[in-house]
Formats: structure tokens, C-alpha cells, sequence
């Protein structure tokens, strides 16, 4: 009977440790906060919203549950890190602002990747109402939604160095921030056409001239760093060259029936705009894009990119996009 | 296992190894008796070597559900997935069940657990029990019901091997099933009748090289006590095993033989085939002939659906309850139950009407069915090479990370590690697959030898079906 007992102890005792390190196991998981990455489509982030003090260090522990996505903050210089199906990555964010943080997706994980985001509540004892300065389209009061064609193209894609190389002299007006902001390259091509001093330039000098002025607006750090943007975040509908053929375009067109139907959450897309199409591009203004950026494209599927962007990181992925109709020098 | 190395063998394990001879049955090929080997002896004889590796097993049984429930979903970070699925299936294929027959079984904590109530006591039986100890029904007997489980793993396999959650689920039900059955029915009703491992391994275990057996059937005849068939929690009478598919290898039987008259034999591979006929009652059960060939249709389905390239293959058998997965189950179910069976039947019955055998159809369906274990087992193994072999770094990987929180126990969890057998696993599968389909014709000359005297004859359409398949699953693992 001893052997019977001593048989029985060491079930139980193995039995036991088995399930001793499980616990010790579940104990140990519990620090720090687990983020769960999953597809839009089965649920995006869990948990969605996060809360922190300004000013405390928020640990994460980030890990997929079915392909590889990757954790960014918007409006942050944190760069983004990959979160690996079953794997987990540790991050630790400290926040010196009160506000409202968005964390998103930067893989392109399924058509809907955008909607991948979730919220970061920073509090803080000054977290004062700040007053919101409105961007540029709204204080001009730009219709973004309307249409828009550029009456006269292009033969070629304009050049900067070529519009250089003409010697030709530009109106200071035109050649401000404030001008090349709120005017689309066909408004500046009409105005020089109209100026008498440039009028033994044929119609395409003019358009080197306006890829010109749009280059002096910008800046080859602003180009590079728009490029790693639009990669990131843009190219996987618009395409890596612009042409609104990226990965996801094609479900973006298709109708919505059957299993599409149940994959996509909104109900209304369009296939993405062609940044390459010059009489659509020449009539917009970097302020419509600027629109188009923050808001999102109501009822196509753009997403809305207020929330992650920073202001200058908007017009920089502005200036990139200018380079889908111009040689710009030194651009990427 | 030829003489030269039988001869090596017995060297290599002690001089005074004893070479048995089954004195009933001279014409069998001698074993070495691993009992009377001083060094094993002890560990065979002793409760404890055998019951401390269940013990640990059920440990990790213990654990494995509670990876798998409350681990990493993401299958090749959990152990449950890597340990049952990966590390558990192939050793199972490649070494417990060729080298050791029914070995899984001797070591399997699934029913201990349900053993321990039914006996009242796991080394010692006591008065304290509790169930029913019902006999099995007489319907349900054979391996009917494992076959039909082995078909729901089929079925549902794109899932379970997959699925942590799941995997861990299934075995739960397994030691649920096993404790139930323990409770309600006498012995290892669960193991015997149940458990699609069980039938698995067992049919296999036909042609592995270990085997228990009585030594000398006049003393068994004498020993009116038959501690042996009391003991034994699998229900069998030593003296009548004639294969090993039943015999679980637990040893009760040798630990409480009061004349040390059970071997444990080593025996040349696949002894259990096509031996012994000649003047033997031929059995006409047909559950293992339906065993043998659902085994053969599953590794067909597994190569196709686990390491084939088609896509939605794939997710239909993936998308349980959809369409697509109805028509996928439909086509398993019609593979197993009417290609295959129709296939054998009709080539044992055109070899027995070409060659003029009397036999009746019914049994030589059910004899014939010998000729399919090696071929399934090699199969099985050849799957295995492409299926588990790519994946074996994540044995590795889990080990140090088993619930695929991001832990790195040892410091080695990124160990990128990974045996690329992709140069020479074509070249293996071929040969694993040939050594199957040789080995099966072999059986099959000799079954027909003894038989009808006439091979040729009532061989050629059993090589012609054994051919089809070998090709059927080289051109799923080879391409």
C-alpha cells in the first residue's frame, strides 16, 4: 500500500507543478498592458483605448493574433514597430502633452488596414481647452469635393531644371507659400500665361515654370520624408507610383456583394485617385489635398489622416505627391 | 533483420541474452528476448521506470491544455500546437510506432486518470472502486469506431492542427471520453475500441519489431490462475496474441507471470505479417481492413490538405460548416468510404478469380488487408518528412516561449534554426515510399503463397491498387 501511496503522491505532485507554472506563467503575463493586433475586419486592436497620465511611462506588450501588423503613433516622432504574430514587442511610450493620441496600423494587414486604430487619452492637470487653429481648406473655404479639371495640360511632365534653365523671372506673388498653398498648378499656369513679360514662352516653359515654383515651395528633406509617408501609408491603394493602382485598388472598385460585401465595413469605395492624371491633379491645390489628407475622401474609403499626422508631415506628403506630375530636383 | 545482425544485436545487449523460440510455432524467425537481458530486466520488471514517464507525460498532458487554452493563438508559437501536432505526431510516426509498435500506448496518460477510479488505485488494485465495469457491446467491438474518429480528425484537421484553442479542447475530450468509458465499462474500453490513435498504432504496430508473447503455452495451459488475462488492463490472454495490434506493451502481464513465462521480443520488422496463415483460422473481420485503408485515405488527405499547394483546398477544409468545407468532407467521406474500399475489394476479388482461389471474398478482403500496413506506414512517414520536418525549429522556439507570450526562458527563443530538408526530402520521399510499396508486395507474395500457390496472379491487381496509391502520394509530396 505504501507503493500505491507513493504512486499517487507523485501524480499528484507532478500534476501539480504542471499547473503551478502555468499560474506562475498567467502571474507573469499580467505585467504591463497586452495589446492584441487583429484585422480590421476581426476586430483591429484590443484593447482600442488606452489611458495614461502625462509624464508616466506607458508599457506595452504588443503581439498579432494573424498577420504581421505594426504599431505607430500619430503626431509622434516614435518610430513604428513591427507586432509579429506570436511574438510580443515591448514598448514604452511616455507622453509630455495632455490630448488624445491615435495608434494605427502601418502594414498593410487587409483592405480595411486603416481602420486599425485605436485612442491614447493622455491626462494631465493642464489640460487646458487649446484653441484649434483650422487648416487651411476650411479658412478658405474650399469645396474639396468638387470637381475638378485643369482645362490645359502638359505635353511632357513639366521640369523644374528645365523651368530654371529659361532664366525666366516669376512674379514674386506667385512664387510665396501662401500662393503655392491655396492655388492648384493650372491657376498658376493661367496667371503667367496671362502675364505679358512671359508671353513669348510656349505653354509648356509656362508648366516648367509652375514645376519650378512648386519645387521652391518645398524642400529635399520635405520630399524624402513624404516619400517614407506615402510609402507607409498611401501606396498600398494609390500605388508606389502614384497611379492609383496599389495592392488593395482592386477591391476599393469592385461592388459590394457576396463575401466582398462582408469583408468591407464601409459600403461605399471608389477606386483610389490617379496622382498621375494631370488634367485631374494640375486643377488641385496643395490646400484641397491638404482637405483630402486630414478629412479622408467621404464615401470612397480614403481614410481620414488628421488624427496622425503632423502638420509639416502633411505638406511634405503633399510635396511628394506634387512629384507624380513634376520633375522636381532632388526629388526622391 | 537479417542473422548477421540479429547476432550483433544480442552481443551488443550481454552476453547471456537468451534467444527464445516460440515453441508452437518453430517456423517463426527467432527474437531476442529483451526480459532476460540483466539490464533491462529491472526497468521491464519494475512498476516505476514506466509509471514516473506517465506520470511526467500526464504532467505535460496537464499543461499542453493549459497552453493551448490560455496560450499565444497564433499556432506556431503555442506548445500545444507545436508539442501535440509537430514534436508528438512525428515522433509517434517515426519512432514510437516503427521501432516500438504500440510504445505510445505503454506511456499515454489518457487513461490513468480513469484507470485509477476503476481500479481504485493506480499501482495496486484496491476494493475502493468505482464504475460500473459493464461489458463492451459486442457491435461496437473491433476498430469500427476509430476508423470513425480518425475520419473526424480529417475532417476537422485543417482546424484542430491549427487551433490551440482547440487542439486543446480535443484533449480534453479524449481524458474526458477516456474517464467516462473508464467508469461505465471494465478495462481500457477507451484504448481498445476508441481512441483513433489507438487504432492507429496499433494497426501499425503489426510491423514493428517488438512484440510480447508467451514463451512456452504448456505452462500457460497448466497455470490455472491466469494472473496474466486478470492483470492485463487491456483484456488479452497472452497465449492468444497472434499479432501485436492489440497489446498495448503496459508489461502487467510479464510483472505478474509467476513463471517469468511472457517475453518481451525483439523480432525482425513486420513479423506479424502474412505469418502464420497456413493452417490458421483466417479471420473474416473486416474492421481492420476498413482501419487500413481509411489510414491509407487519410494520408492522402493530409498530404493534400497540409502540404499540398492548392489554396483553396485548403480553406474549404479550413471553413468548417461552409460550402466549400461540405464539399471538401463530402469528397474525404467518398475517398475513404467508397474509392478506396470499392478499389481493394475489387482488386483482392479479380486476384482471387484470376488465380482460382476458393477462398471466400469476405475473407480474403479481410486478409489481404496486411498488405496495406506498410504501405500506410511508410506513407505516413513520407508525409511526415515534408509536413513536420520544415517545422521542427519551432520546437525549439516554443520550448522557450511555450505559451508564445514573448518569454525567452534560455535565452535561444529567436534561434532561427531550421532543418532545410527540402534538398534531399524529395529524393527520402521516394525512397520511403518505394521501401513502403516493396515491403507491401512482399506481404503480398507471401500471403498469396500461402494461399493459392499461384502469385503472380492474385498479386498483380493488390500491386496494381498499391501502386496507384504510392503514385497518388508521390505526386502529392513530390509533385
Amino acid at each position: 500500500m505504501r507503493k500505491e501511496w507513493i504512486a499517487r503522491s507523485v501524480i499528484l505532485v507532478f500534476v501539480a507543478a504542471a499547473i503551478t507554472i502555468s499560474m506562475v506563467a498567467w502571474q507573469a503575463r499580467s505585467r504591463g498592458v497586452v495589446i492584441h493586433a487583429r484585422m480590421a475586419e476581426t476586430g483591429g486592436w484590443n484593447p482600442e483605448s488606452l489611458t495614461v497620465e502625462v509624464g508616466r511611462p506607458l508599457h506595452l506588450r504588443l503581439t498579432s493574433d494573424d498577420v504581421m501588423h505594426s504599431f505607430a503613433i500619430g503626431k509622434s516622432d516614435e518610430p513604428p514597430v513591427d507586432v509579429i504574430p506570436g511574438e510580443i514587442t515591448e514598448v514604452t511610450l511616455t507622453f509630455d502633452e495632455p490630448g488624445k493620441y491615435t495608434f494605427y496600423c502601418t502594414r498593410w494587414c487587409s483592405v480595411n488596414h486603416w481602420r486599425m486604430r485605436g485612442t491614447v487619452e493622455v491626462t494631465g492637470p493642464e489640460a487646458a481647452a487649446e484653441a484649434v487653429e483650422p487648416p487651411l481648406y476650411v479658412t478658405l473655404g474650399l469645396d474639396i469635393d468638387a470637381e475638378h479639371h485643369a482645362d490645359v495640360i502638359p505635353e511632357r511632365r513639366p521640369s523644374a531644371s528645365l523651368g530654371a534653365q529659361l532664366g525666366a523671372e516669376i512674379p514674386t506673388d506667385y512664387q510665396s507659400r501662401e500662393y503655392y498653398r491655396s492655388h492648384s498648378p493650372a491657376d498658376l499656369w493661367q496667371a503667367l500665361r496671362d502675364e505679358a513679360s512671359l508671353s513669348s514662352l510656349t505653354n509648356q516653359d509656362l508648366w516648367d515654370l509652375v514645376a519650378l515654383t512648386w519645387q521652391s515651395n518645398t524642400t529635399p528633406q520635405d520630399l524624402s520624408a513624404g516619400q517614407q509617408l506615402y510609402t507607409n501609408n498611401c501606396a498600398a491603394c494609390h500605388g508606389e507610383t502614384g497611379a492609383g493602382d496599389g495592392v488593395f485598388s482592386d477591391d476599393l472598385k469592385q461592388p459590394k456583394t457576396g463575401e466582398h460585401a462582408e469583408m468591407q465595413a464601409g459600403e461605399m469605395t471608389a477606386r483610389p485617385t490617379d496622382f498621375t492624371d494631370a488634367e485631374h491633379m494640375l486643377a488641385a491645390s496643395p490646400a484641397r489635398l491638404q482637405g483630402k489628407v486630414l478629412r479622408g475622401g467621404m464615401g470612397t474609403g480614403m481614410p481620414y489622416w488628421g488624427p496622425i499626422f503632423t502638420k509639416e508631415q502633411t505638406w511634405a506628403l503633399i510635396a511628394y505627391i506634387w512629384t507624380f506630375q513634376f520633375k522636381l530636383e532632388d526629388a526622391p | 533483420m537479417n542473422k548477421f545482425q540479429e547476432i550483433a544485436l544480442k552481443e551488443m545487449f550481454s552476453p547471456n541474452a537468451r534467444e527464445t523460440e516460440i515453441s508452437s510455432q518453430p517456423a517463426i524467425p527467432r527474437r531476442i528476448n529483451l526480459h532476460q537481458i540483466p539490464w533491462i530486466r529491472p526497468l521491464l520488471q519494475s512498476h516505476w521506470p514506466q509509471f514516473l514517464i506517465r506520470s511526467l507525460t500526464l504532467a505535460g498532458f496537464a499543461f499542453t491544455i493549459f497552453a493551448g487554452l490560455f496560450g499565444s493563438r497564433v499556432g506556431s508559437h503555442n506548445f500545444a500546437i507545436i508539442f501535440v501536432w509537430i514534436a508528438w505526431w512525428t515522433a509517434l510516426k517515426l519512432a514510437f510506432i516503427p521501432l516500438g509498435g504500440r510504445s505510445w500506448c505503454s506511456v499515454c496518460p489518457i487513461p490513468l486518470p480513469g484507470e485509477w477510479l476503476q481500479q481504485g488505485g493506480i499501482l495496486e488494485k484496491s476494493r475502493r472502486r468505482f464504475g460500473l465495469n459493464l461489458r463492451w457491446p459486442k457491435r461496437l467491438r473491433g476498430s469500427w469506431l476509430q476508423s470513425g474518429g480518425f475520419l473526424v480528425i480529417g475532417l476537422f484537421s485543417a482546424v484542430t492542427l491549427t487551433d490551440a484553442r482547440l487542439t486543446a479542447w480535443v484533449l480534453m475530450a479524449l481524458f474526458g471520453l477516456a474517464i467516462i468509458l473508464s467508469l461505465v465499462f471494465e478495462r481500457r474500453a477507451f484504448c481498445s475500441y476508441v481512441c483513433p490513435i489507438g487504432g492507429f498504432t496499433g494497426i501499425y504496430a503489426k510491423t514493428a519489431p517488438v512484440e510480447v508473447r508467451v514463451i512456452d503455452t504448456a505452462i500457460c495451459a497448466a497455470h490455472s490462475e491466469k494472473t496474466c488475462y486478470h492483470n492485463c488492463p487491456w483484456g488479452l490472454y497472452p497465449v492468444a496474441l497472434r499479432d501485436s495490434a492489440q497489446c498495448g506493451l503496459c508489461m502487467e502481464c510479464l510483472r505478474s507471470c509467476p513463471s517469468d513465462n511472457i517475453a518481451v521480443n525483439l523480432r525482425p520488422f513486420g513479423t506479424d505479417l502474412a505469418a502464420g496463415n497456413k493452417g490458421m483460422r483466417q479471420s473474416s473481420r473486416l474492421d481492420e481492413t476498413f482501419l487500413a485503408l481509411v489510414m491509407l485515405g487519410s494520408a492522402l488527405a493530409f498530404a493534400a490538405v497540409l502540404t499540398g499547394p492548392w489554396g483553396s483546398l485548403k480553406s474549404a477544409a479550413f471553413a468548417i460548416g461552409s460550402p466549400a468545407w461540405l464539399l471538401y468532407g463530402f469528397g474525404l467521406l467518398v475517398l475513404n468510404l467508397v474509392i478506396l474500399p470499392g478499389a481493394f475489394a475489387l482488386a483482392v476479388w479479380s486476384g482471387q478469380r484470376w488465380s482460382g482461389g476458393k477462398v471466400q471474398l469476405r475473407r480474403a478482403i479481410a486478409n489481404q488487408a496486411q498488405i496495406l500496413l506498410p504501405l500506410g506506414l511508410f506513407a505516413w512517414i513520407a508525409f511526415t518528412v515534408s509536413f513536420a520536418f520544415p517545422k521542427m525549429n519551432y520546437v525549439f522556439s516554443v520550448i522557450f516561449d511555450p505559451l508564445g507570450w514573448g518569454w525567452n526562458l534560455f535565452g535561444t527563443a529567436n534561434s532561427t534554426w531550421s532543418p532545410d530538408v527540402s534538398a534531399f526530402s524529395p529524393g527520402l520521399q521516394v525512397a520511403l515510399l518505394l521501401v513502403g510499396l516493396f515491403w507491401s508486395v512482399s506481404v503480398a507474395q507471401r500471403l498469396a503463397l500461402t494461399n493459392t500457390g499461384r502469385t503472380l496472379r492474385q498479386i498483380l491487381p493488390l500491386l496494381a491498387f498499391c501502386l496507384a496509391f504510392s503514385l497518388a502520394m508521390l505526386w502529392l509530396l513530390v509533385g
